[in-house]
């Protein structure tokens, strides 16, 4: 239901509260911005700034409090959960800091998990797991479980997973975090490949300004709040 | 999602908690064992039960000589025989009487070359193979013939024809019973326990005429301790025993307000009560096994809920990556099934096994029935879909992110 050059991601006067014990916590005070399909957004800003906030209901993860957030022309607020949970299978990848693959599986089986959601029979998915992991460059360790594999290894496992589905956006948050600074690189020329050579949307959240340049446009939050939007090169969109 | 996945994913998720998920089997494994058990010894019972109902004969009264109370105190009956051959027949005689045989029970030590046997021996008549529906495993009954003039004829029952006999054919022969000669000429076919617990077949038929002439050397001819009668059918069991009593009273002269010297039981009825007896107990014994099942019901749900509490991050990054709230309610309904089936295969196993083992040493009898597996089955199932759907529930209901950020 793509609305001709539309953007991918629009959200206007995004706000969201949590109660707290002394009172409401406002983690966004109303943000307003969009996406174009094929960006790569960093999203940056001090712990606190809502800046994960702000990811998690892109992802369908979380629900605004108030405000609206179309996704490929779609009013997600008036998706029922289990359309948000089809919606993330099919159009959303996730990388988290802290990897968050299920320690009991194997690779493989961690990368097909997002295809068995999508109803596909087990050979099938299984195959298609394979490939994303040769793509990751992890093919031959398809059968290693998390613990068996390092660090760097693990989050190209969950990279490979968040492709798995195909989808048209990833989001990524502190996916560095937990990496030492060559496997960092390592990672963010996965991401810089994918975005450029396969045109899926990336956006990255994180405090680190090294990671945010691989991105070529900035989003800074502060309060809950935008206080800076750069693109750096105008002419990939 | 397909059920296969499902399947295989709580396939999955029970064999990483290997230990955990064998002790919560082992609730259902012996909720299970437990039912088919003692489902199988009460049927057992009830199985026995009723053969032995089967074997006495049907619509059976017993007329004892004595009354059962006199005077508001009990008295011993049968220890002064009112009843005579003539009671008898006249009974054969009313409308809904198939059958009366006057019994003279005692007994007596057989001899038959080197060997002898004590058993019980009943003089009685033809009448009495009709009432208790004794069949001929060889030769014949003795016939009225026989009763009237005192023929020294023996119809024996299997367990005297092999203690006695062995493999010899018994027909024809000649044993001595308390020093007195009869021919044997039949051996009648095997009937079992009684409901008492005596070995039926562990008896001696002989006529009534000769056992008291010969055997017994009774004092009181022509007397009976008891009468045998079977009525026409159920339906006719009421107005059979109240035609008997007005027929006594009147032969032995009994006035208006004077105590019987006689007492009608109705066996059949007396049976009936024995199994009804058994199958409360069967029903019983059912119903505790019943209540270990729902433990091992309640420990499933128990450790689901501890599962789920565990695997909130699991949920969340399930969540996160695509699966919808039925695909999480599923995913732990379907792992409380297969414990819960896997549990009830196990137990089956255990439970029929038991029920081999108490046949095999204690000798009791058992029936593991049909009914009664389908029935674990299905009660297994419902339990897992019962204890299973409120910690699955409570799984699906989960905020993704929430799910997400928990340790």
């Amino acid at each position: 239901m793509a609305v001709p050059g539309a953007p991918l991601i629009e959200v206007a006067n995004l706000e969201k509260d949590y109660p707290t014990g002394a009172g409401v916590f406002q983690a966004l005070r109303g943000v307003s911005l969009s996406i174009a399909e094929g960006e790569f957004v960093a999203i940056m800003g001090a712990s606190g700034s809502g800046k994960s906030t702000f990811m998690n209901l892109l992802g369908c993860l979380d629900r605004p409090t108030r405000g609206s957030y179309h996704l490929d022309g779609q009013d997600v607020g008036r998706l029922s959960s289990d359309q948000l949970a089809a919606l993330r299978n099919r159009e959303i990848g996730f990388v988290f800091q802290g990897f968050n693959l299920l320690p009991k599986l194997t690779a493989l089986d961690n990368v097909a998990l997002p295809l068995m959601y999508a109803g596909m029979g087990r050979e099938a998915r299984r195959r298609q797991a394979q490939a994303m992991l040769e793509r990751v460059g992890l093919g031959e360790r398809s059968h290693h479980t998390p613990l068996q594999l390092s660090g760097g290894q693990q989050q190209r496992v969950a990279i490979a997973r968040a492709l798995a589905t195909r989808p048209r956006i990833i989001f990524a948050d502190e996916p560095t975090g937990n990496l030492d600074s060559e496997t960092s690189r390592q990672v963010m020329d996965l991401f810089s490949r994918l975005n450029r050579e396969e045109g899926i949307t990336l956006v990255l959240v994180t405090h680190e300004a090294d990671i945010a340049a691989y991105a070529r446009r900035c989003i800074r939050f502060q309060d809950g709040q935008v206080i800076e939007d750069t693109t750096v090169a105008q002419a990939v969109a | 999602m397909i059920f296969t996945s499902l399947l295989e994913t709580a396939w999955h998720a029970l064999t990483t908690h290997r230990m955990r998920s064998f002790l919560t089997m082992l609730g259902m494994v012996i909720g299970v064992a437990a039912v088919i058990l003692m489902l199988a010894i009460g049927q057992g019972a009830q199985a026995m039960v009723r053969s032995s109902i089967e074997s006495m004969g049907s619509n059976l009264f017993i007329i004892m000589s004595g009354a059962v109370s006199s005077g508001g105190a009990r008295v011993a009956t049968g220890d002064a025989p009112s009843l005579t051959f003539d009671d008898a027949d006249a009974i054969r005689d009313l409308p809904d009487i198939m059958a009366s045989a006057p019994v003279s029970p005692g007994g007596a030590q057989l001899i038959y070359g080197g060997v002898n046997w004590n058993t019980s021996v009943y003089g009685t008549t033809p009448d009495y193979a009709v009432v208790r529906n004794w069949s001929m495993a060889s030769g014949s009954f003795f016939s009225d013939a026989d009763v009237r003039r005192g023929a020294r004829v023996a119809v024996i029952g299997g367990v005297v024809a092999r203690e006695l006999f062995g493999d010899e054919d018994p027909v024809g022969k000649i044993i001595r019973i308390k020093q007195a000669p009869f021919e044997v000429i039949g051996v009648l076919a095997s009937k079992g326990q009684s409901l008492d617990g005596r070995d039926q077949d562990d008896t001696v038929l002989v006529p009534i005429s000769s056992a008291q002439q010969k055997i017994f050397s009774n004092t009181l001819r022509n007397r009976a301790r008891f009468i045998m009668v079977q009525a026409v059918s159920e339906k006719r069991m009421d107005a059979a025993e109240t035609s008997i009593n007005d027929l006594l009273r009147n032969r032995h002269r009994i006035g208006l307000g004077q105590d019987d010297d006689f007492t009608v039981r109705n066996l059949t009825a007396l049976a009936e009560t024995a199994a009804s007896t058994t199958r409360i107990m069967s029903l019983l014994l059912g119903a505790i096994a019943a209540i270990s099942l729902v433990v091992g019901g309640i420990g499933i749900m128990n450790i689901m809920l501890v599962s789920v509490t565990e695997r909130t991050r699991e949920i969340g990054i399930r969540m996160a990556i695509g699966a919808r709230r039925r695909d999480v309610l599923w995913q732990f309904l379907v792992e409380a099934l297969t414990l819960s089936l896997i549990g009830c295969g196990i137990g089956l196993l255990f439970g029929i096994g038991g029920a081999w083992l108490v046949e095999r040493l204690a000798g009791l009898p058992v029936a593991v029935t049909l009914a009664s597996v389908l029935m674990a089955v299905g009660v297994s199932f419902l339990i897992g879909v019962f204890f299973g759907f409120y910690p699955a529930r409570r799984a699906a209901g989960l905020n993704p992110i929430d799910a997400l950020r928990s340790q």
